[in-house]
């Protein structure tokens, strides 16, 4: 029920963008979300609503903590 | 890129499992921690969390799946108005085949009931607009990550001036019934693993009073199996260190304050009421019903139907396995006579049900 997904903004006309993930296209409102959306953005879509814009600056961040977790050999390998 | 495959990396899933069981060495008593999210339910089975946690790490599964809490009465008035003339359900697909007392949406459409699932409840609006001569009546179900967008659908009609368009609302919140599972002494609940997308609506400062006046630890986690791992890791690390706070493993998609455009056009088109779960009872506070001001929309005050007396199925544990009392396996109708294909509980109807989980990917 609460599961969204991550999709990246390819148009914005008014209120409603397109998003694509995996080749599948959606059509989502922008009516519940007060941030600036792009093109290009990736946006977690709910019910048919952008709910939130994914932060890339934050993921990155938790992507480098998560790096640390990681064998000595695989992250030489990485 | 949308890093879905940086978050299901296997090193880093191992990483912690190997981190987690280190620091859980450093406490002889085990730890329970509770996931209040379906989504988290789902993740957690799929790929085989438990099994990568040490014996002393327990995972709770509590009451995350909206449609599993939602009770029987609502279900019976749901197919009571499918019953009505010129009257057109819409609804997420999950409630379709949810057991009511005696009969589900799914039994109502095959005796001829006009009950249609739609993705958005803005495909409602528009399916008002296209049937001016119809009702058109959307369920509404689900915790605050649903919620604002039913009430946008409600503004979204009342923009068309369409009179057509109601809603039968049973929202819930999420964070009354976790103040009110930590403190079951029973339950012993050493942590929260706080839901990802709710909290992209309330904000992880939802969750201050629970973790700093109540002293439960919290981390709102991402789906990703990473993102379980690294939130159960943070949990371990606060209750081995004796802390308890509020911390935000999801801060690529989840703020402090949350959506606040969203949380105001909730207070717009709902008040808060109280609310009751299956399984837990009557909680005061923890719903959301249409404000008065949208009362038009309101498909209990507008459509009065008699509903028929509830009945509860007989021998099914749904609402002790919300409670986080029991796990599926204690049913005695878990694969036997309650299996996906024919459901005696809500938890077993909903993809996101955690006997649906433990039957999927659990056995």
């Amino acid at each position: 029920m609460c599961l969204a997904i991550p999709m990246r903004v390819l148009s914005i006309d008014g209120d409603t963008i397109v998003a694509e993930i995996d080749g599948v296209k959606r059509e989502a409102s922008l009516m519940i979300i007060g941030e600036e959306i792009g093109v290009g953005d990736y946006v977690v879509v709910h019910a048919g609503f952008v709910i939130s814009r994914m932060d890339e600056k934050e993921a990155l961040i938790t992507l480098e903590l998560m790096k640390e977790m990681k064998p000595e050999s695989a992250t030489a390998s990485a | 890129m949308n890093y879905m495959d940086e978050f299901r990396d296997r090193d880093v899933v191992l990483g912690y499992a190997a981190q987690i069981r280190k620091l859980s060495e450093q406490r002889p008593e085990p730890m329970a921690f509770m996931e209040v999210c379906g989504t988290h339910t789902m993740s957690i089975y799929q790929y085989g969390i438990r099994s990568l946690l040490p014996e002393g790490v327990r995972l709770i599964s509590g009451p995350g799946c909206p449609v599993c809490v939602t009770p029987n009465r609502y279900i019976d008035r749901a197919i009571a108005i499918s019953r009505l003339s010129d009257t057109i359900i819409t609804t997420f697909g999950d409630m379709l085949r949810v057991p009511g007392s005696s009969s589900s949406l799914m039994e109502e459409r095959a005796r001829g009931a006009d009950v249609r699932i739609v993705y958005s409840p803005l495909d409602a609006v528009a399916i008002a607009r296209k049937n001016p001569c119809k009702r058109v009546v959307f369920l509404g179900v689900g915790f605050e990550t649903t919620a604002p967008a039913i009430a946008a659908s409600i503004l979204a009609a009342t923009g068309d001036g369409l009179a057509n368009y109601l809603v039968l609302a049973a929202h819930k919140t999420i964070p009354l019934p976790m103040e009110l599972l930590s403190s079951d002494p029973e339950l012993k609940i050493d942590g929260y693993i706080c839901p990802a997308h709710v909290s992209a609506i309330i904000g992880a400062n939802a969750f201050r009073g629970l973790a700093e006046q109540r002293g439960v630890p919290c981390v709102v986690t991402g789906f990703e199996p990473a993102d379980v791992m690294q939130g159960v890791e943070m949990l371990v690390r606060q209750v081995v260190e004796g802390k308890s706070r509020v911390e935000n493993q999801y801060s690529r998609v989840v703020t402090w304050e949350g959506n606040c455009k969203a949380q105001s056009v909730l207070a717009q088109v709902f008040s808060v009421c109280d609310a009751e779960w299956r399984g837990i009872g009557v909680i005061p506070g923890s719903g959301l019903e249409i404000a008065a001001d949208y009362a038009a929309y309101d498909a209990e005050k507008v459509l009065p139907v008699s509903v028929e007396e509830t009945r509860e199925h007989q021998g099914c544990r749904c609402g002790d396995i919300l409670r986080g009392k029991v796990s599926p396996f204690d049913c005695p109708l878990f694969d036997r006579a309650c299996t996906p294909e024919s459901p005696v509980g809500a938890c077993m109807v909903s993809s996101e049900g955690t006997c649906a989980a433990a039957y999927k990917y659990g056995r």
